[in-house]
């Protein structure tokens, strides 16, 4: 029942810290659902050299201990990095707000969640700034064979791509010696990719 | 600080009158009822005197009423007491899904003792509509039980149109008339029921006691078997002060029952307008009209009802909600769920309860302080980020 809260947590419910939006957030995620009673958003601002979260902000559809937790959790990851944010507990929350009744497990933990999937967004959104395969795939079937006016995926001269962590592009495509437009499509493949600031280096195999 | 307590129909403080009239029979006049000197004798007096303050007060004869621990006992005894008397002429129970627990939580162990239960449908002001009685009554139907007011919404039920349905096909009706004793005219004859539950504490009497009309000639088990009290339909050596209490709060709820009834409708009508004109997005739950003069219950969208109560309680203001995280089952309220209020809602819900001590100075530091807090609240929910009202998880 209500109002077996501590101190801090009433505190923090009073006051609760790092509320509201982070306009330009490098992550967000949504966690719960209003229809459940407690909802609760994150916003993230991740300092991509160290890793370390710069600022955090959520906002809170829930109880007194949804809220508190809110508040204690980002006071508590501000300024580490998000692998030590990860590593934070829904027990580690609860015993710094002085313990949390159980069942308020379910209401307190979607701030722990909300983290997490805040910070997965983050690294997830990485890698779709990256440049991924789907991103190569377009650009490849943007470039048109010679004579037919047929893009070269269509065509299925496109063997086998990869792109690594370094940046690496690597394509092979299916061609033959005697094509004589073999140089031409090589060398307008290379001219699109150099486009991309992610494509760090570029290797076309010819395969037959 | 301030302190305002909207909680009445959750309970009431003891009247100073009340106490008063208890007072001797905590102290000097201890004597068991049944006994037959004049201890005893004193005791028994006092009882008997409180009983017909309780008849008079709902139109029955004294020997129609038992006291009972309360509005719960009351309930089990009829929903039980009913079955158990009438299982060779059916096994069939009809009430609401709005019912107070202490009348659903029987209907569930009943169900499992091979009793079958309809639960009607009931409007999303929560009012039953009498054709749907009438379509369920069967040839095996043995009891109807529904609550004159409800104790979240207040919406009172048309108990006079159901029962006299229930009459025609001869089926005993029960009503819980816990949250309207007291409070609203009742009266047994013109309601035309064969029970009806009473509980003290909710007329500024004490909590523990209660009162069940039995209509003379009704078959019904007892739910305590042992001594030979209340004509053996209630074993137990009586709660003798409670009864004394609740005799003369009920005795002075009734004298004042139409000034209060007018008072509070007032406040009630003046609150519900204040918020629905300084809160966008809050939702008067339950009927317009047919409601209890003193119950107030809003849903304010985009926050949960615990927050809002807990913000309320650091002012001093006690309310309730039906929000699952203020209950230990973590259930959201089933009267709500029931009348259609969408969860999201149901979760964003106050109930403010009005009784003899409140005034209108007290309500408008309520509404400062609510139209305050839910600013607040609202201001730190995600509300804005595809906040839908609709159904889902
Ligand atoms: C409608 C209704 N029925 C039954 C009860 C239970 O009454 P008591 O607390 O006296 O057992 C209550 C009060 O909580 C009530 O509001």
């Amino acid at each position: 029942m209500p109002l077996q809260y501590s101190e801090i947590v009433l505190e923090h419910f009073r006051n609760p810290r790092n509320v509201g939006i982070i306009e330009d957030a490098d992550a967000m995620a949504i966690e719960g659902s209003p229809a459940c009673g407690d909802q609760i958003v994150v916003y993230l601002k991740v300092d991509k050299e160290t890793k370390k979260i710069t600022d955090i902000k959520f906002q809170s559809f829930g109880c007194a201990s949804n809220i508190a937790t809110g508040s204690m959790l980002t006071e508590m990851v501000k300024g580490k990095t998000i692998d030590e944010a990860l590593r934070i507990t829904w027990k580690d929350v609860a015993e710094a707000l002085g313990g949390l009744p159980p069942v308020k497990m379910h209401c307190s933990v979607l701030a722990v969640d909300g983290l997490k999937s805040a910070i997965k967004n983050y690294l997830g959104e990485k890698r779709e700034e990256k440049f991924t395969k789907e991103d190569l795939v377009n650009i490849l079937s943007k470039i048109l064979y010679p004579n037919l006016s047929i893009d070269i995926v269509s065509l299925k001269m496109v063997n086998y791509i990869n792109i690594n962590e370094k940046g690496k592009v690597y394509i092979e495509l299916v061609v033959s010696p005697e094509d004589p437009f073999r140089n031409h499509i090589k060398e307008e493949i290379e001219e699109k990719l150099k486009k991309v600031p992610e494509v760090k280096e570029i290797e076309i195999k010819f395969v037959y | 600080m301030r302190r305002v307590y909207l909680d009445y129909a959750a309970t009431t403080p003891i009247r100073p009158e009340v106490w008063s009239a208890m007072e001797p029979y905590l102290r000097e006049i201890y004597g068991n009822p049944s006994s037959l000197h004049s201890f005893g004798r004193e005791s028994r007096v006092a009882i008997e005197e409180a009983r017909e303050k309780i008849a008079k007060a709902i139109g029955a004869k004294n020997d129609e009423i038992i006291f009972t621990s309360g509005g719960t006992e009351g309930n089990n005894m009829v929903l039980k007491g009913v079955a158990f008397a009438l299982q060779d002429k059916g096994k069939h129970i009809i009430t609401t899904p709005i019912e107070h627990h202490a009348v659903l939580e029987p209907c569930h162990f009943l169900e499992k003792l091979g009793f079958e239960i309809t639960y009607l449908p009931v409007d999303k002001t929560g009012l039953v509509d009498p054709d749907d009685l009438k379509r369920a009554i069967r040839k095996d139907t043995i009891l109807i039980s529904i609550m004159h007011a409800n104790n979240e919404i207040g919406t009172i039920e048309p108990i006079k149109e159901l029962s006299n349905i229930a009459k025609e096909r001869e089926v005993y009706f029960h009503t819980d008339a816990v949250q309207t004793v007291g409070h609203i005219p009742v009266d047994v004859k013109d309601l035309n029921v064969d029970f009806l539950s009473i509980s003290a504490h909710k007329f500024y009497g004490p909590k523990g006691v209660g009162a069940l009309y039995i209509r003379k000639g009704t078959k019904v088990y007892p739910l305590l078997h042992g001594g030979e009290q209340e004509g053996r339909r209630r074993a137990g050596t009586e709660n003798v002060a409670g009864i004394v209490g609740m005799g003369k709060a009920l005795e002075l709820a009734i004298s004042e029952l139409d000034r209060e009834m007018e008072r509070l409708t007032k406040l009630r009508d003046y609150f519900i307008r204040e918020v629905e004109r300084r809160i966008p997005d809050s939702y008067l739950n339950g009927h317009r009209i047919q409601r209890l003069p003193n119950n107030i219950n809003f849903s304010f969208a985009y926050i949960e009802g615990e927050a809002l109560l807990l913000n309320l309680d650091m002012e001093g203001i006690g309310v309730s909600t039906g929000s699952a995280c203020s209950s230990s089952s973590l259930e959201p309220s089933h009267v709500l769920s029931a009348i259609g209020v969408p969860i999201e809602l149901v979760h964003g819900s106050l109930r403010f309860t009005l009784g003899l001590w409140t005034t209108k100075e007290d309500l408008d530091y309520t509404l400062d302080a609510l139209e305050r807090i839910v600013n607040k609240l609202r201001a730190i929910s995600p509300y804005k980020q595809g906040w839908t009202l609709k159904r889902e998880g």
